[in-house]
């Protein structure tokens, strides 16, 4: 028996050669997608040649990191509070769970009308769909922490500032990362639509741009990006959570 | 139960004086005013076209949901029951699903068209994955006691499916259920905001374009009441199945 990622790897290897395959015979037709080698290619040139693609993938990344950090400290800070709220948290529950059922980019015009066409908007419409992850998962991960450790700070009399920060934060830090992914996921999704919607610059217009103008090899090769951007992000945090579950559950 | 219902009405009248506020200081070009927004909401919904487009959402949602949810039971219960398969592929699904399918709306347009298969397909992709993985959670946290039990008892099968799995795994589905439903209905919606010519989606995207501002309020309360609504039933039954084996 191999290593689970040997077989992660055939799978994933054998699913890019089949779509290869699929794409270069015409089983799928050039204007719907191009070969996944075509997709690097394409890439490739655009990250060496094209002059908008590292301003465009700058101004991204920059959004995309100051929604993710906004949504994080927000979201873990109003998580405690609501914690600490009980009443308030069983009204607020209905209303937390439901949030993500609409997409809040329909906000995004409003948000433009206040904040303007720019960054400004496209953070706080990021950091709008991050942060009620990042506020469940708190809420969650508390929840999660043993009673214990609440009667360890009252025996040795920590403030609640202490409790919060040496003992809240690790213990439900497990959990929190489970937020984090999901808060960086959402950030993204917030920055990206937005960009659809309405931008002077970002990966997301140029994604809009591409397909509007049939441009299929540079479309592909922004969505290769972004995937890859995600995929590197989703493993460096999973092997962080796994590293973290086995430090606290070894015993 | 008596101060629920207090606290709810609290933070309703909260909501709207904050809403009310937000209108004073950002002004009618940002953001309608409460009544207003119920106003225009009751004369969207007597209106001809209305009812056409939001039954156009409602199949997509219906056909999506039953895909993912179906879908994402079937793959989560074979993952789910064996080791390997779950230590090979559980990681590959968790990418997957952290990744922001908002940027394969082209790929999918480009597949399906415009229309409804495009809908449930973007529906589906969202709601799909979390099921799969909280239906593979829920599978992999059953004590190992619990089949020694069924083992020693000498259960069949079917027995120890209907028994003892079941019971120990439903809650956490459940809770996966309810975020699928969830998702599966902000697919839909962004596929219909970004991919469709009909639906409440659609006619939202309308608005956003004129940038009518109170059509955009009154769907998007439309929208998240039904969904509120909708997910505290799921909550209420969620909460009784997870207070079923204590």
């Amino acid at each position: 028996m191999r290593h689970p990622g040997f077989w992660r790897l055939v799978i994933v290897g054998g699913a890019v050669l089949a779509l290869e395959f699929a794409c270069r015979t015409g089983v799928i037709d050039r204007v719907t997608m191009v070969p996944p080698s075509e997709m690097v290619a394409a890439l490739v040139r655009m990250a060496i040649g094209a002059p908008w693609f590292w301003a465009d993938f700058g101004s991204t990344f920059r959004n995309v990191c100051v929604a993710i950090a906004l949504s994080i400290v927000l979201g873990f800070l109003l998580g405690l509070v609501i914690h600490a709220l009980p009443r308030l948290r069983a009204v607020l529950n209905p209303v937390l769970v439901s949030y993500y059922s609409v997409p809040p980019f329909v906000f995004y015009p409003l948000l433009i009308v206040i904040l303007g066409i720019g960054p400004a908007s496209l953070i706080v419409m990021g950091a709008m769909f991050g942060i009620v992850a990042m506020i469940s998962a708190t809420l969650a991960s508390i929840d999660r922490i043993p009673r214990v450790y609440g009667k360890v700070a009252r025996v040795t009399r920590l403030s609640p500032w202490q409790t919060a920060l040496r003992i809240k934060l690790p213990a439900a830090t497990p959990h929190l990362i489970t937020g984090i992914k999901l808060a960086v996921s959402y950030s993204v999704t917030g920055v990206i639509a937005g960009e659809f919607i309405i931008a002077t610059a970002g990966l997301g217009r140029r994604l809009t741009l591409a397909y509007n103008g049939f441009d299929t090899a540079t479309m592909y090769g922004l969505i290769l990006l972004i995937l890859i951007a995600m995929t590197i992000v989703n493993s460096v945090l999973q092997r962080w959570e796994t590293r973290i579950h086995r430090r606290w559950y070894r015993a | 139960m008596k101060q629920r219902w207090t606290d709810y009405a609290i933070l309703v009248s909260a909501i709207v004086v904050l809403w009310q506020a937000a209108y004073y200081f950002a002004g009618p070009e940002a953001i309608a005013a409460p009544m207003e927004t119920v106003r225009r909401l009751g004369v969207l919904m007597s209106g001809a076209r209305f009812w056409g487009h939001a039954r156009a959402t409602a199949v997509a949602f219906a056909w999506a949901a039953a895909l993912a949810l179906v879908g994402g039971l079937a793959l989560g219960v074979a993952i789910g029951s064996s080791r390997t398969a779950h230590e090979i592929l559980t990681p590959i699904l968790s990418t997957l699903y952290s990744i922001p399918k908002i940027m394969l709306y082209p790929v999918i347009l480009l597949v399906f068209g415009l229309g409804l298969s495009a809908k449930v397909a973007f529906g589906a992709m969202h709601g799909f994955f979390p099921v799969t993985l909280f239906t593979i959670g829920a599978i992999r946290n059953i004590p190992p006691v619990l089949l020694r039990t069924g083992r020693v008892m000498r259960l069949a099968r079917l027995d120890l499916a209907r028994d003892i799995l079941l019971p120990a795994a439903l809650p956490e589905i459940v809770t996966g259920l309810r975020i699928g439903f969830a998702t599966t209905l902000l697919g839909c919606l962004i596929g219909e905001l970004f991919a469709s010519s009909e639906g409440l989606g659609f006619m939202l995207i309308r608005a956003m374009d004129i940038h009518n501002v109170p059509d955009i309020m009154a769907l998007t309360l439309l929208l998240f009441v039904a969904a509120a609504a909708a997910n505290t039933v799921i909550l209420a039954v969620e909460k009784r199945v997870h207070s079923h084996g204590r």
